[in-house]
């Protein structure tokens, strides 16, 4: 690799590390709590709905349409949102609001057993995780938040090949692992923050890209509606919104959509005029049918009014990529094993970030040409120096 | 100091092995539960156990 090579890869690494580094510690810090939100809330007695008895609510239970009127009986004057399923309990969930495109500040979200019709209230909140989310998902700054959190995790992306790249001459002369602890404090940093940062690299690659892609899942989202949506719906082109008491039955949408897409299980379902359907239909989000495509969601567009189907297709690619990006992001997809590698590999990252910045603030005086020559020499600049 | 100088090659091959036992573990851990979790965990887990065995050793 030439000098020049390295010198522009090291400005590469040094601008896209430093611009995002202290909204990747931020991210770190708060996504470690995150990761295990599911045992925090189990031990905060968070999760009694989960624990219902009874078969899931997304196989079998009481008619949606009963269901819905307990909901909407709870929230009078207001319209259903979202109704979503569980595959593990009896828990059923109704999201209701003012109006079809209520923004989710004034949503509420209602907790109902499936199994005995019971009402369980609005969800549990937790004021402390609720907080963690939202500075992780977009520091209170909604769509501008997210998207700026994005970008950072592009230039994450960026710092991570261009530290891979540098990787190569720094350890031309040095065996893998080596940490050198003997030697000056800098040299140590260097040596730890290029071994956990090449061996966390491919995970640190993966949690960066599904975050980048989960920062864009408003804006892919309404893609889709005003997009592919409205290529499945235009004979409802002209029409014109349709009013909630004209909304019919869901256990006929549910029946015609099971017809179009057999075997398969509900996890939501997307009511007229939100951000997840059509101005006419329900929007009945389906899993795939193998543990591979479980992830995968295809919709059934329903007409609301009459409960016929109107179209099933798979959602775009970019779509699809995002659905893949949430457990691939969130890590709460393989046990708590995995939540504990996550958690490991998330200190990792903190402590590379770390190791970063003091690399930066703690570099000795002197031209860009000597921390060429560091990397050139894999850190060994006074030998060489005295050599030559 | 030793005078070896490693290959491009010789500098990744490691580093790639760890990196695609962890892609496999992530991608592992998404097609099911029980035993494919936890192939998934040891896979994913060799990268973390590199950095634990960094951190111990002394020298």
């Amino acid at each position: 690799m030439t000098r020049r090579a390295i010198r522009t890869w090291y400005l590469i690494h040094k601008w896209s590390s430093l611009i995002p580094t202290a909204f990747l510690l931020m991210l770190c810090v708060t996504g470690l709590p995150l990761t295990f939100h599911d045992e925090i809330d189990a031990a905060m007695g968070a999760d009694a709905a989960e624990r219902l008895a009874g078969a899931p609510s997304a196989d079998e239970g009481l008619p949606l349409d009963t269901m819905l009127a307990k909901a909407q009986a709870e929230r009078p004057g207001e319209v259903p949102l979202f109704m979503a399923f569980s595959q593990d309990s009896p828990l059923l969930t109704v999201t209701m609001g003012p109006t079809p495109d209520a923004v989710p500040e004034d949503m509420t979200l209602l907790f109902l057993n499936r199994h005995t019709g019971a009402s369980l209230g609005p969800a549990p909140t937790n004021t402390v995780m609720d907080f963690l989310l939202q500075l992780h998902t977009d520091m209170f700054l909604g769509l501008p938040g997210m998207l700026l959190l994005g970008a950072m995790g592009v230039l994450f992306v960026l710092a991570l090949i261009s530290g891979v790249v540098l990787y190569a001459p720094f350890m031309r002369k040095l065996d893998f692992g080596t940490v050198r602890k003997s030697r000056s404090s800098r040299v140590r940093r260097l040596d730890q923050h290029n071994f956990i940062g090449i061996v966390a690299f491919a995970w640190m690659l993966v949690v960066g890209v599904t975050g980048a892609i989960n920062a864009f899942a408003d804006p892919l989202t309404d893609n889709w509606r005003d997009g592919e949506v409205a290529r499945m719906t235009t004979a409802y082109a002209d029409a014109e919104p349709l009013e909630p008491e004209n909304y019919g039955s869901i256990d006929a949408a549910m029946a015609a959509a099971k017809e179009a897409l057999p075997g398969r299980s509900p996890q939501f379902i997307g009511f007229p005029g939100g951000a997840w359907s059509s101005g006419h239909h329900y929007a009945i989000f389906f899993q795939g049918d193998r543990p591979v495509t479980q992830h995968l969601l295809t919709p059934a567009l329903v007409d609301a009014e009459t409960g016929t189907l109107t179209d099933a297709r798979t959602m775009p690619a970019l779509n699809q990529a995002l659905m893949m990006s949430k457990p691939l992001h969130f890590g709460d997809y393989g046990g708590l094993a995995l939540k504990l590698i996550w958690a490991a590999l998330t200190l990792a990252t903190i402590w590379v970030l770390w190791t970063g910045i003091l690399l930066w603030l703690r570099r000795k005086p002197g031209h860009i040409e000597r921390r060429i020559e560091e990397i050139r020499t894999g850190g060994s600049t006074f030998r060489t120096a005295a050599a030559t | 100091m030793k005078r070896v100088r490693h290959s491009p090659a010789q500098v990744f091959a490691l580093p790639l092995l760890i990196a695609l036992a962890t892609i496999a573990g992530l991608v592992l851990g998404l097609t099911g539960d029980g035993a494919r979790d936890l192939a998934a965990a040891l896979l994913a887990g060799i990268a973390p156990l590199a950095i634990i065995a960094m951190l111990a050793r002394r020298t």
